[in-house]
C-alpha cells in the first residue's frame, strides 16, 4: 500500500483532454508553415532575414520585458510570441530594412500584447498593430514589393515591381493571372502570396480544431458576393471580379490566420459571423473606396475594437432556447 | 448509422471502461459497518437502534426524517456498537450506526431466491409505499430519494418514463455489469414503474459501446409492452437528466424547470433494478454495485458491496490500492470526488472506486485564458464558462446570474478541454453557491 497520508484532494474533474496553450499555438504555426515556405522561395534570402528578425526581436522583447519591466515568470515558451513574430515577417515586404521590423516588433509586442496584460488579454492583434504602425511610419518601404524571383540571394536590393492590387487600384486592370495569384507567384508580403498554401493551412486549423469555420469562411464569402454584386453592377467602375478580390493583397493571410486570433476575435458562432461579415464588407470597402490599395489589415483591427462589444451582446445558444412550448 | 444524442456541447473523453468485462463478484464481509444516516440529498435520517440491539440485513436502522429524506437500513446483521460519526466522502463528519458483524441472517421477510418474478398485482400506493420504505434513493450521483421524484406535482402527467443505462462517466461499469446480469430483472423494475406513473411508454438510452448490455435487454424484452430500447451516440454527460431527455425525447426542460414540465421521468438504471428488488423481493437498498478500477490496477472488478462497508475494506479486498496512486476517487473521474483518505464508507451512491496515478494526480499549472472558445464550445448547457469565472474573480454576482449560472449541471466539460488548465468549475460552483444565497433571499 502506498502511503495513504499524500494523497492528493482536488475537485471535480479530475481527467484533462491534454490540450495545451502550446499545442494549440504549435498547430497555428504548422499551419502557416505551407505559406512561408512558398514566401521564401519566392523571395528568397530577403524573405528569410526579415522573417527570422521579427521571430527574433518578438521573442527578445518579450523575455525582457516580463524579466525587467513586469518581473514575471517568462512565458516566451508558450509559442505565443514567435507566432507573433513569424505572422509579422509574413505581412512584411521582403526587402524592408531590419531595423524598421525591430521597431514593428517593439510595439507589436511591447504596445500591443505586453502592455494590456499579455497573452489573452489583448485587444488587438499584436502582429497587425505592429503591421499597421509601420504602415503609417514608413509608407514608402511598407508599400513597395519585391517581384517573385525564386530562391533570390537579393535583400534590400532586390527588384521591386507593383502588386496586382495596386495595379488594378490606379488603372483598373487586371495585372496578374489569376492563376499565379493562386500558386503565389506575385508580387506581396512574404506569406501573403500563396492562395492555395493559405488554403491548405486553413485546412489543417478545422481539422485540428483550432479555429472554427465561421470567421474565415464568411470573411471570405463576404468579399467575394460583395465583389460580385459591385462588379455585375457596374463592370466599367469596378472592373475587378470577385475571384481576383479573393486570391489578392492579404485577404487570405487575414481571414484565416489573423482575423482568427483568439483573444481578439468574438467568442460566439454568431458573434464570429457578424464579426466576419464586417471585417469583409469594410477590406472591399477600403479596397474600391480607400487611399490604401489594402484594406484588410485595418478592417481587422477596427473590428477587433468591436469585438467585446459584440461579446458583451452575442450570446450563445442556450440550452433551453430550442425548447419548444 | 446515424445515432441520437444530445445537441449543444458535450466531450468524449477517453472511455477507460477497463473493467466492463469483468463480472460482478460478492465482497466478503468486515467486522464492522459504519451506516451512515445521509446517503442521500435531504434531511438525516434519525437512527432507530441502540447500542447493544440485535440486527438483521435488511432491518431498518434509520427512519427517514421529513418529506426528503430516505430510510436506512442495516446490510448486515450482528450488534449495534455505538451511534458515532464517520467522515463522508466530503470529508463531512456524519451521524452512522456502526455495527459489528456477526454473521450473515437475513430478514425472513426478504426473498433471497434468484427466481425473477414478473408479475406485479399491486396498487399504485402500495407500490410508491415499498418504494419509500426500502430507502431508495437515485443510484447515478444524485441521491435523490426515489419516492420523493414518483410523486408528480398536482396537476403534472408524465407521459414517458426514460431510464438511464447511459454511464457516460469514463472508468465505472457497475451500470452495465448490471445490464448484462440482471437484465430482466430491470425490464420488471421499469414496467412496475410505468404502472406506479401511469405511464404506457418507456425508453432505455444505452450509449452505442455498450452493445452487449442492448442485445441482452433486447433479448428479454418481447415478453414486455411499451419498452424501447434507443442506442444513443457516445457522448459525455450524457446521462445528464436534461441531456438524456434532449438525446431520447427531442424536448428540451424549460429554464429553472424540471423534467416533468415535459412530460419525462428519469430513473436510473441501477435505481430501476433496486426498485425490482424493493417491490417485488421486499429487500430494500442494502448494497450496490462498485467498480473498482484505474490504469495501475492488476485487477479490475465490478463488486457487489453492502452500504456502510469501509472503503479502506473494499480496497483491501480487490487487491490494494495501487504503488503509484497519487489520487482515489470515488465515483468517475469527471464528476467524482478526490478523497483525503479510505475512512469513509461505501454509500447508496458510490459507483466505482477509482485510483489515479501520481503523475496524472496533481494539477497542471494555471495559465492565462487565451479565449479559446472550447468550454464555450463544449458547454452542454449554452454558458460562456470563461466569462463566468472571470465573474467569479470579481465578486460580480447580480451580473453571473444574468449570465445563467444557475443553470451549470457541474458536468465539468469546462475543465476537461481548457487548455490553460484554468479551474473554472470550481470557481462556477462557487458562483452558484453565492447566486443562490441572493435568490433565496430575494425569495424570502
Amino acid at each position: 500500500m502506498p502511503q495513504l497520508n499524500k494523497l492528493h484532494v482536488s475537485p471535480s474533474p479530475h481527467v484533462h483532454s491534454g490540450d495545451t496553450v502550446v499545442s494549440k499555438m504549435g498547430t497555428v504555426i504548422i499551419a502557416l508553415l505551407p505559406a512561408y515556405l512558398v514566401g521564401l522561395y519566392y523571395f528568397g534570402l530577403g524573405a528569410l532575414i526579415v522573417s527570422g528578425v521579427a521571430i527574433v526581436s518578438c521573442l527578445i522583447i518579450e523575455f525582457f520585458i516580463q524579466k525587467f519591466v513586469l518581473k514575471q515568470k517568462s512565458t516566451i515558451t508558450d509559442g505565443s510570441a514567435l507566432l507573433t513574430g513569424l505572422l509579422l515577417g509574413m505581412n512584411l515586404p521582403s526587402n524592408i530594412p531590419a531595423w524598421m521590423v525591430v521597431v514593428g516588433a517593439i510595439v507589436a509586442i511591447g504596445v500591443a500584447k505586453m502592455s494590456f496584460g499579455g497573452l489573452g488579454r489583448n485587444i488587438f492583434n499584436p502582429a497587425l498593430v505592429g503591421r499597421v504602425f509601420m504602415l503609417i511610419s514608413f509608407p514608402a518601404k511598407m508599400t513597395l514589393w519585391p517581384a517573385p524571383m525564386p530562391l533570390n540571394m537579393h535583400y534590400l536590393d532586390a527588384e521591386t515591381a507593383a502588386t496586382a492590387l495596386s495595379i488594378s487600384k490606379e488603372f483598373s486592370v487586371h495585372a496578374v493571372d489569376n492563376w499565379d495569384l493562386f500558386i503565389g507567384n506575385a508580387g506581396g508580403s512574404i506569406g501573403e502570396v500563396s492562395a492555395l498554401a493559405l488554403l491548405f493551412g486553413l485546412v489543417i486549423l478545422l481539422i485540428r480544431k483550432v479555429i472554427r469555420w465561421h470567421i474565415p469562411v464568411s470573411i471570405l464569402s463576404t468579399v467575394f458576393i460583395m465583389a460580385a454584386i459591385f462588379h455585375f453592377a457596374s463592370p466599367d467602375h469596378f472592373p475587378t471580379t470577385p475571384l481576383f478580390h479573393l486570391l489578392s493583397g492579404g485577404l487570405m493571410l487575414g481571414a484565416i490566420f489573423m482575423a482568427t486570433d483568439y483573444s481578439t476575435s468574438p467568442m460566439t458562432s454568431v458573434g464570429m459571423l457578424i464579426y466576419g461579415v464586417s471585417i469583409g464588407v469594410i477590406t472591399l470597402l477600403i479596397r474600391y473606396f480607400g487611399i490604401y490599395p489594402e484594406g484588410i489589415s485595418f478592417a481587422i483591427l477596427i473590428m477587433n475594437g468591436v469585438t467585446p462589444l459584440i461579446n458583451k451582446y452575442v450570446k450563445p445558444k442556450r440550452y433551453w432556447e430550442g425548447s419548444k412550448k | 448509422m446515424l445515432f441520437k444524442t444530445f445537441r449543444l456541447g458535450g466531450i468524449h473523453p477517453e472511455s477507460n471502461k477497463l473493467a466492463s468485462s469483468f463480472g460482478t463478484q460478492v465482497l466478503p464481509l468486515p467486522e464492522l459497518v459504519k451506516i451512515p444516516m445521509v446517503s442521500h440529498i435531504g434531511a438525516p435520517s434519525l437512527p432507530i437502534v441502540q447500542p447493544g440491539d440485535r440486527v438483521k440485513v435488511g432491518q431498518l436502522v434509520g427512519q427517514a426524517n421529513g418529506h426528503v429524506s430516505a430510510n436506512v437500513h442495516s446490510s448486515v446483521s450482528g450488534t449495534v456498537l455505538k451511534i458515532d460519526t464517520v467522515v463522508d466522502t466530503l470529508g463531512k463528519e456524519q451521524t452512522a450506526v456502526f455495527i459489528k458483524v456477526e454473521g450473515d441472517e437475513w430478514d425472513e421477510k426478504i426473498d433471497r431466491t434468484p427466481d425473477v418474478i414478473s408479475t406485479c398485482d399491486l396498487e399504485i400506493p402500495h407500490i410508491l409505499n415499498k418504494i419509500m420504505n426500502a430507502g431508495i434513493v437515485g443510484m447515478g450521483g444524485a441521491t435523490f430519494p426515489t419516492h420523493v421524484k414518483l410523486m408528480l406535482p398536482q396537476g403534472k402527467k408524465a407521459e414517458v418514463l426514460l431510464i438511464n443505462g447511459i454511464e457516460c462517466e469514463p472508468y465505472l461499469t457497475c451500470d452495465h455489469r448490471l445490464m448484462l446480469e440482471r437484465g430482466e430483472q430491470i425490464l420488471v423494475g421499469v414496467s412496475i414503474l410505468m404502472k406506479a406513473l401511469g405511464v404506457n411508454r418507456a425508453i432505455i438510452g444505452i450509449e452505442k459501446n455498450k452493445k452487449d448490455a442492448i442485445i441482452n435487454l433486447k433479448k428479454h424484452l418481447k415478453a414486455f409492452n411499451g419498452i424501447e430500447i434507443t442506442t444513443l451516440k457516445n457522448k459525455y454527460p450524457q446521462g445528464g437528466e436534461k441531456q438524456l431527455i434532449e438525446a431520447l425525447t427531442n424536448k428540451q426542460v424549460p429554464h429553472g424547470g424540471l423534467p416533468i414540465d415535459v412530460g419525462c421521468v428519469v430513473q436510473n438504471i441501477a435505481t430501476v433494478h433496486a426498485i425490482y428488488e424493493a417491490v417485488q423481493k421486499n429487500k430494500p437498498l442494502i448494497e450496490r454495485i462498485v467498480t473498482v478500477t484505474g490504469k495501475s490496477v492488476k485487477s479490475h472488478g465490478n463488486y457487489w458491496v453492502r452500504i456502510g462497508v469501509p472503503l479502506s475494506f473494499v480496497a483491501e479486498q480487490t487487491g490494494g490500492v495501487p504503488e503509484d496512486t497519487g489520487k482515489i476517487i470515488v465515483g468517475g473521474p469527471m464528476m467524482g470526488r478526490a478523497l483525503s483518505s479510505l475512512d469513509s464508507v461505501a454509500s447508496k451512491g458510490t459507483a466505482g472506486l477509482l485510483y489515479i496515478q501520481n503523475e496524472k494526480a496533481r494539477a497542471k499549472e494555471e495559465g492565462n485564458c487565451i479565449r479559446c472558445t472550447q468550454c464555450i464550445t463544449d458547454c452542454p448547457m449554452g454558458l460562456e464558462p470563461y466569462l463566468l469565472k472571470s465573474q467569479v474573480d470579481m465578486s460580480l454576482w447580480t451580473e453571473m446570474e444574468e449570465s445563467r449560472v444557475m443553470d451549470c449541471i457541474e458536468c465539468g466539460c469546462c475543465d476537461y478541454c481548457c487548455p490553460s488548465n484554468k479551474t473554472l468549475l470550481s470557481a462556477i460552483k462557487q458562483g452558484k453557491q453565492e447566486v443562490g444565497k441572493i435568490i433565496r433571499d430575494r425569495n424570502k
